[in-house]
């Protein structure tokens, strides 16, 4: 019975670790919470969707599909968040020091915003649609009842949220000195992460070559079962056994994304107008 | 020197045709269990697996030891590629049925 709130509890991590920093990251923009959840709520109804389409997405692409539609999801991820990246390199300074000296949240940021509500909602959709089909099987399943399940599952959402709640309240204790650097490192990892994940699923349909796997094996320092090993996957995509062709989605991220932020850097004898 | 490239190039050809016809093998869900629970498969090639789910609720095929993850709809199926593998012992499950959901792929 207890399993059920672990695995929803799983599901839900990673997705709360992307809304925690990400309203951690967008603190001071005028709309941030209508933006933030209303990513939420369309990544609910989204989940809802696709879990419904499943057995259809699957058959698509000689039983693919499901594959090539999360790579998809998460490449889309991946471009949206090195954008908000790139964005708060150029303007995050200036927002987070207008809204101190103004002392509430300033306009200017609806850009940066959309690409909040399209994450959380490709975040929640992805995450999502996975515990839609589990809750419902368990409670088709019979083991349990349909109380239990949704008792246990509730939990476990809670224990999820309240998690990405704490990395929320964690960053915002962060100097304001560190903070930008903070904010802007984890997504950045954040981004790498899901790269990575895109290319297992590139190499479990066979689109791409897995170029060795596992490339090396850590599972004896951090295991991917263990605590650690699941919030490190959450929060920088930790695998202990990745392939090739992960390492090198994730590492090519790292760099095109950091070098675009130095390159596009706000500077005072810039003017600034993307 | 012209004749090691021509042996190289006789052999890449080879390994390509060998990698084009993938073998194909069926791992079946039936009532949360995997058969066969054991899957014997070729070393060093890779495999294309369908796994049919005959049950009406999804399950998860995971495992860390292959490096898949992937939902097998209620009464459908998926494919899933997998190796080339090194002989080896690699445990996999379904995540939405742990306490049943066993299996094992074995290469040789």
């Amino acid at each position: 019975m207890f399993g059920t709130g672990i695995i929803v509890f799983r599901e839900t991590l990673e997705a709360a670790m992307i809304i925690g920093i990400l309203a951690a990251a967008t603190v001071g923009i005028a709309g941030r919470s209508r933006m933030l959840l209303g990513g939420i709520a369309a990544g609910v109804v989204g989940a809802i969707v696709v879990a419904l389409l499943t057995s259809r997405i699957a058959e698509m692409a000689s039983g693919t599909g499901q594959d090539l539609l999360n790579a998809g999801i998460l490449g889309f991820a991946v471009l949206m968040l090195a954008w908000h990246n790139i964005w708060m390199s150029r303007h995050g300074a200036e927002l987070a020091y207008q809204a101190r000296q103004v002392g509430h949240a300033v306009r200017g940021g609806e850009k940066t915003l959309l690409t909040l509500f399209v994450v959380i909602a490709l975040a929640v959709l992805r995450e999502g649609s996975e515990t839609v089909l589990f809750v419902y099987g368990s409670m088709a399943g019979g083991e349990a009842t349909a109380l239990q399940v949704l008792t246990s599952g509730g939990f476990g959402l809670g224990a999820g949220a309240l998690a990405g709640f704490l990395l929320y309240a964690g960053f915002l204790r962060i100097p304001t000195r560190w903070f930008f650097a903070a904010t802007s490192g984890l997504i950045l990892l954040l981004a790498a992460a899901m790269a990575g994940q895109m290319a297992r699923f590139l190499v479990q349909s066979d689109v791409l070559p897995d170029l060795g796997n596992p490339l090396w094996d850590t599972t004896g320092m951090v295991s991917n079962t263990s605590a650690a090993g699941v919030l490190l996957h959450a929060l920088i995509g930790y695998e202990a056994m990745p392939s090739g062709l992960q390492v090198v989605f994730y590492i090519t991220t790292l760099i095109v994304i950091l070098s675009a932020m130095r390159m596009l850097r706000y500077r005072k004898d810039t003017i600034s107008d993307f | 020197m012209v004749f090691n490239r021509l042996i190289l190039c006789i052999g890449m050809f080879f390994s390509v045709t060998v990698l084009a016809a993938d073998s194909e093998m069926i791992l079946t869900i039936r009532e949360h269990r995997f058969e066969p629970s054991e899957l014997k498969i070729a070393a060093n090639q890779k495999i294309r697996l369908i796994v049919k789910n005959l049950d009406a609720t999804p399950e998860e095929f995971e495992s860390h030891e292959l490096n898949r993850e992937k939902v097998i709809p209620g009464k459908g199926q998926a494919t899933i590629y997998i190796g080339p593998l090194k002989p080896g012992r690699y445990p996999f499950m379904g995540e939405f049925n742990q306490k049943t959901a066993q299996g094992i792929v074995v290469a040789e």
